[in-house]
């Protein structure tokens, strides 16, 4: 049994997000292998590694986007089951950001943003706008509330998102690779709208592959190859004195390209 | 330095009609020699149905008048207008199926004033519509009207009351179908595969001989469906199988991360469904789904099989009319004229929607 991943340095905040044991194959192959991995409230953890690595699947796994077929996940008390409605209580919990952003198309991004609080938070929609105008004006889009997606950049789209994910109100923002669709100088905007949000206190797990956000922003790095967390260590660690050869290699290799 | 040039127009004779006329139909001379051959066979071709419908052709409501004429003879179709619209549908009652066309248009032009477009009075309108129509052209029921019964329909109102009917109904059904046959549920998919598989193997001839020979051995023996309306059945159910494959081309055509956005904020199945995946997957098939519609319109013409008299069956009824006897041709080309006013005009609206919805 290999050893259960919490950062001892935030033992003060609760867990919110327990992973124990948990694996998952694609048909035969075996994407995610005996992940064990704790996130307390407030906690930021950036997750690294090669592509194939399974680091998307497993912040995938954490809404259900993607199923485990061993072990348990716990989100925010509720153990994930195939029970849908279980489910769809801890998505209400669990925001997400996308890579391709996935914006709805046809709705203006003022709908895009209120469309979740009023049908599946069933918030009067007046109330609604309201929120969304706040997250919009926060993520600097406010201007653009009756555009449509596909009048914006790509940069301006992933704010948007954020902003989509942010209305819930929820308790964990995932991001699956959110800057790596996104032309250099857009970069950084979308970077600076997560910053933010980090200092807010949000709880957040991030892959990615921006070191210099990662160890800005990061309390915990975890660095995972072929299905299996490799390394986990509190950020500063992790950047100066990576254990690991593989982590070590990678690192030298992300940094210096 | 580089000196700036100033825009200026392109030569005239490389664009514009001119340009466009010199070098299509000039240049070289062999464009020319094929622009005067092509020219005349198109005016041969053109000349005799000119001479027919227009030339020699007389408007007289008299037929032995008519008779002297080398040409069409259009007084028939005069004369025969009120039975080429609704069939034999009574005349002192020929008011109310006009009063129901004056319904509908007046709610068209309503709902081309911009101001009222998209109000809830007006969806109301157009909700209840259907069951005014119903009401005034049928009578009976609280309307104090005297029962017209379907029996009586015919002419163009049938074609468009069974084009309309099935349409309305095909399309909430084909909805359905496509769905189910996308979902995981074994036991749903597996029935829609098989309606969807089982009619649309089998010609829409077939299905209006079984609902009208067939479903009746289904019911108890004193109860009698109306023709009209088993007609109806057919046609529904024969395009919804239709619709619904183009509609799941549409599910299909929406990408998966649309879905898991759905997901991503909770959403159940029937948000995700009719907030997210049928706007859009409806919007792709636009231009197959009015197809299915022109055909709905155009294979209503094969009621007369089962003996109802659409507006094609008139033009033979009309024409066996020892008045008119044997005036076919006048008879075909006004009805061909009204298929294709109507499937043109369903033609045009799909292409305006595809604009509204492409700029989005």
């Amino acid at each position: 049994m290999s050893q259960v991943h919490t950062a001892t340095h935030l033992s003060d905040n609760s867990v919110i997000i327990e992973m124990d044991g948990v694996n998952k194959w694609y048909d035969q192959f075996h994407v995610l292998k005996d992940i064990n991995l704790q996130v307390r409230q407030q906690e930021k953890v950036v997750i690294c590694g090669p592509s194939g690595s399974g680091k998307s699947t497993l912040i995938r796994t954490l809404n259900r986007l993607e199923e485990h077929q061993e072990g348990n996940i716990i989100v925010d008390g509720t153990t994930l089951t195939n029970d849908t409605k279980n489910i769809e209580v801890i998505r209400r919990e669990v925001g997400m950001v996308f890579q391709q952003f996935n914006l709805f198309p046809h709705l203006s991004i003022l709908d895009n943003v209120t469309i979740g609080p009023v049908w599946v938070r069933k918030m009067p929609r007046k109330q609604a706008e309201e929120i969304a105008y706040t997250f919009l004006e926060r993520v600097g889009i406010g201007e653009q509330a009756n555009k449509f997606p596909g009048q914006l950049s790509g940069g301006q789209q992933q704010r948007v998102a954020i902003a989509r994910a942010l209305a819930m109100q929820p308790k964990i923002m995932l991001f699956d690779e959110p800057t790596s669709a996104l032309d250099p100088e857009m970069i950084k905007e979308v970077l600076d709208v997560m910053r933010e949000l980090a200092d807010q206190g949000m709880t957040m797990i991030c892959v990615t592959h921006e070191m210099g956000f990662a160890r800005e922003v990061a309390d915990t790095m975890v660095f995972m190859d072929r299905g299996q967390i490799v390394e986990y260590a509190p950020a500063n660690e992790f950047f100066t004195n990576p254990r690991e050869e593989r982590c070590r290699a990678f690192l030298e290799q992300i940094l210096n390209h | 330095m580089t000196e700036q040039i100033i825009d200026r127009r392109p030569p005239v004779t490389k664009t514009g009609v001119l340009g466009w006329i010199r070098s299509n139909l000039l240049f070289p001379w062999y464009n020319a020699l094929l622009t005067i051959f092509a020219g005349w066979a198109i005016f041969s071709a053109i000349k005799p149905f000119v001479q027919w419908a227009i030339i020699n052709a007389t408007i007289t409501l008299d037929p032995t008048v008519a008779k002297e004429y080398s040409g069409a003879a259009w007084g028939f179709i005069r004369d025969m207008w009120p039975v080429f619209m609704v069939g034999i549908y009574p005349e002192e009652h020929r008011w109310r199926p006009a009063v129901a066309l004056l319904i509908v248009l007046s709610l068209v032009m309503l709902t081309l004033v911009r101001k009222f477009r998209g109000t809830k009075w007006l969806y109301t309108l157009w909700g209840l519509s259907p069951i005014a129509v119903f009401l005034i052209i049928h009578g009976g029921f609280f309307t104090g009207l005297e029962v017209v019964d379907t029996h009586y329909w015919g002419g163009l109102m049938l074609t468009l009351i069974l084009a309309s009917v099935a349409m309305l109904f095909a399309f909430p059904i084909s909805v359905l179908l496509a769905l189910g046959r996308s979902s995981d549920m074994p036991v749903i998919k597996s029935f829609c595969v098989a309606y969807i598989e089982l009619v649309r193997g089998v010609p829409l001839i077939t299905i209006l001989f079984m609902a009208s020979v067939v479903l009746p051995l289904f019911l108890p023996t004193d109860m009698e469906l109306d023709k009209v309306l088993r007609a109806m059945v057919g046609i529904t159910m024969f395009f919804s199988a239709y619709l619904a494959e183009n509609i799941r081309g549409g599910l299909q055509g929406l990408g998966k991360e649309q879905y898991e956005a759905a997901d991503a904020i909770g959403m159940g199945y029937w948000q995700k469904t009719l907030l997210i995946v049928l706007p859009q997957a409806l919007r792709i098939v636009i231009p197959p789904m009015v197809n299915n519609f022109i055909g709905i319109l155009k294979d209503t013409s094969l009621v007369g099989i089962v003996g109802l008299v659409d507006l094609l069956q008139i033009a033979f009824a009309t024409t066996s009319n020892p008045k008119w006897f044997g005036r076919l041709e006048e008879a075909y080309v006004f009805v061909a004229l009204w298929y294709w006013i109507l499937c043109y005009s369903l033609s045009r609206y799909s292409q305006h929607l595809e604009k509204k919805y492409a700029s989005k």
